[in-house]
């Protein structure tokens, strides 16, 4: 059901949403950005529609309020363990289109990939998805490219208009009651979605792990700096590795956390013995690029990648994700004729 | 021709070592101007000099080959830069008031360069508009981060930009590239305890080498804006030195104070023999001793409570 309704009403929608969830949405944290005088847009808690950061696309994405960055999954001494404390609320996460596809992605690598992930079932159990609208692509977007431009499985949508009131298209029975009871206007309601972006990719069909002989990877090896950024700001990346770390000398005290792990950086592929899987900087980017455009959809039967860019906005060499896609035909060309 | 050369020196013009013949000089505060000013100050070496204009080695610029009777007009052409910079003046088209205190210097700071702490341009021309005009012989330098592109501890007073890192620790993701980038690039204030990186706060510079190189925004900056102020360095021919440390997590306010003060401290104790009125004030320092000149310069400075003051002081250089 569609309405249109004014901060206030969303505002004091918001409220009651608290008793149950904590709203995450993209926040501006302001100096928060690596340059001084600069900012950070990545997902906090909100109180307030206002607090929303609708004009620019979020540094870093969602996933970290379902899949944190760093959690203690239990804390030990000696014989005993105890879980740590998991989340007290469930949660209403602000995404948009393509991020609500790499929702489907988290889905299938936490839930559906053998037995589910307890830490993220536990919290996805009790998640609402609000879609925000895209009203016009950002730089670097290639969400038409991935068929990840247009979302339906929502809780509600989101608008802002131009006069500071929202269209929202409501989904949630008791969301829509509530709406219904304080909001004037009803009507119909289609989130925005872009349809075209200046950034386009073409996975070529014929694409296969032969690409890996291609001469075009060694360009990453001086030119990436293998700082991770482009794993740390993707809504699809989910490896993780397990810290044990010790409170206290006598070695008996401590916990078990799990972090965010980058295929990119250092230490990904050191194995027992001192050995190493791939050094180089331009392995490290084959290895994710065909993760994301390749190996992936073989066991999912769809790709990986959604299109939103971020790898591209973030990456301190400019290194381009989307540009090193469109590398791939010729690249199989080469090797298809060697 | 009758010239009274302290009064044009003092009105920002020189001697010149051809006869009949100044050079205007133009400050510019912070190093950092519109564009449309460079189109003035070709029109004024075009119309009344040589038609070559100087970068001077303190971000001005030195239009030479004006002849003497000329400046007046030549004055009258800068009022727009004199405005348009925002520079104190006590009559309008007289040109600039004084020269003593130099203009003061910035580094491009964080209006572009992605290391810089802080906007050095915007701190200059603030400290210009608290200095400025004064006789006497300040040389004043600010640069954004401690890489110091700016020397500014060539200057009596030198300013570098710190911030003080905020950790995160949730945020963290044990990529080592901090702990990396402070050995390599800093001070080695970081080490890694537990899989995260532990700050050793008395070594930290603030440099925020560990901010730039944090993939994640695990570190991030300091909301308030941090200094370190370096304190009496100089050129010149008896003892040139390098300017030390003087207070550590200084801020903007409590400079300014500072360099205020300091001209107080000056006035008084300025040799008045002095060759022009114009002495280095480290030589001062040396006469007077440190701690009365630290007495003068924090009069009534509040210090933030982090700062660390550096006393003793003690220079060194090379002394002939």
């Amino acid at each position: 059901m569609g309405f249109h309704v004014t901060n206030m009403q969303l505002n004091t929608l918001f409220q009651t949403w608290q008793t149950n969830y904590q709203i995450y949405a993209p926040r501006n944290f302001s100096g928060g950005g690596r340059f001084s005088d600069t900012d950070c847009i990545r997902y906090g808690t909100i109180d307030h529609v206002e607090e929303i950061v609708f004009d620019k696309k979020s540094d870093y994405s969602f996933k970290e309020v379902l899949n944190p960055i760093s959690q203690t999954l239990f804390f030990f001494t000696e014989g005993e363990t105890r879980e740590a404390d998991g989340p007290q609320k469930g949660a209403v996460i602000f995404l948009r289109s393509c991020d609500l596809h790499a929702l489907r992605r988290l889905d299938d690598m936490y839930l559906n990939n053998g037995p589910a992930d307890y830490y993220y079932q536990r919290l996805r159990k009790n998640l609402k998805v609000v879609l925000m609208g895209c009203d016009h692509s950002f730089d670097n977007c290639f969400c038409v490219s991935m068929g990840t431009n247009e979302s339906t499985n929502y809780d509600m949508s989101i608008d802002l208009q131009p006069d500071g009131t929202y269209l929202v298209d409501c989904r949630d029975p008791e969301w829509n009651s509530q709406l219904e009871t304080a909001s004037s206007e009803q009507l119909e309601v289609i989130p925005a979605h872009v349809t075209e972006n200046h950034t386009q990719v073409h996975i070529p069909e014929n694409l296969t792990a032969d690409v890996a002989r291609s001469g075009m990877w060694k360009e990453y090896d001086s030119r990436c700096i293998n700082c991770g950024r482009c794993n740390f700001v993707c809504p699809t990346c989910t490896c993780f590795t397990m810290q044990d770390l010790y409170y206290s000398e006598n070695g008996k005290v401590g916990e078990r956390r799990r972090v965010w792990a980058s295929c990119m950086v250092d230490g990904f592929t050191d194995v027992a013995g001192g050995g190493s899987y791939r050094k180089k900087n331009g392995e490290r980017m084959r290895f994710k690029v065909l993760h994301k455009v390749l190996d992936y959809k073989q066991r999912n039967g769809y790709h990986m990648c959604v299109g939103c860019g971020r790898c591209d906005d973030i990456c301190p060499e400019y290194i381009s994700f989307s540009n090193c896609i469109n590398k791939l035909q010729n690249a199989m060309t080469e090797v298809s004729g060697s | 021709m009758d010239i009274n050369t302290k009064a044009l020196k003092k009105n920002a013009f020189r001697v010149t070592k051809e006869r009949g013949l100044t050079a205007s000089r133009i400050r510019v505060p912070g190093g950092h101007l519109d564009a449309k000013y460079l189109s003035q100050i070709q029109r004024i070496a075009e119309n009344y000099g040589n038609g070559t204009v100087h970068i001077t080695s303190r971000q001005g610029f030195e239009i030479p080959g004006i002849p003497f009777e000329k400046m007046p007009e030549v004055n009258a052409a800068l009022q727009d830069l004199i405005d348009g910079l925002e520079i104190n003046q006590a009559e309008q088209g007289a040109g600039y008031p004084a020269s003593g205190t130099r203009n003061i210097t910035a580094c491009v700071g964080n209006r572009v360069c992605p290391f810089a702490c802080y906007d050095t341009t915007a701190f200059a021309q603030r400290i210009e508009k608290a200095v400025f005009p004064n006789d006497l012989h300040f040389k004043i330098a600010l640069t954004g981060c401690p890489n110091d592109c700016a020397k500014v501890r060539m200057h009596d007073f030198g300013i570098m930009g710190m911030t003080q890192p905020q950790l995160d620790p949730d945020r963290c993701v044990s990529c080592g590239a901090c702990v990396k980038a402070c050995k390599k690039k800093s001070v080695e204030a970081l080490k890694p305890v537990n899989f995260r990186p532990q700050r050793d706060e008395r070594r930290c510079i603030g440099c925020g080498e560990c901010v730039l190189a944090c993939p994640n925004a695990a570190w991030t900056r300091s909301d308030k804006k941090y200094y370190r102020l370096t304190l009496l360095g100089r050129t010149g021919k008896k003892n040139p030195r390098l300017g030390e440390d003087f207070i550590k997590w200084v801020d903007e306010d409590s400079i300014i104070k500072i360099i205020l003060n300091t001209y107080d401290y000056v006035k008084e104790y300025i040799d008045p023999n002095a060759p022009g009125g114009k002495e280095h004030i480290g030589y001062i320092v040396d006469r007077t001793g440190f701690e009365e000149f630290k007495r003068w310069a924090l009069r009534d400075v509040k210090l933030p409570e982090i700062a660390e003051v550096m006393t003793p002081m003690y220079w060194k250089g090379v002394k002939y």
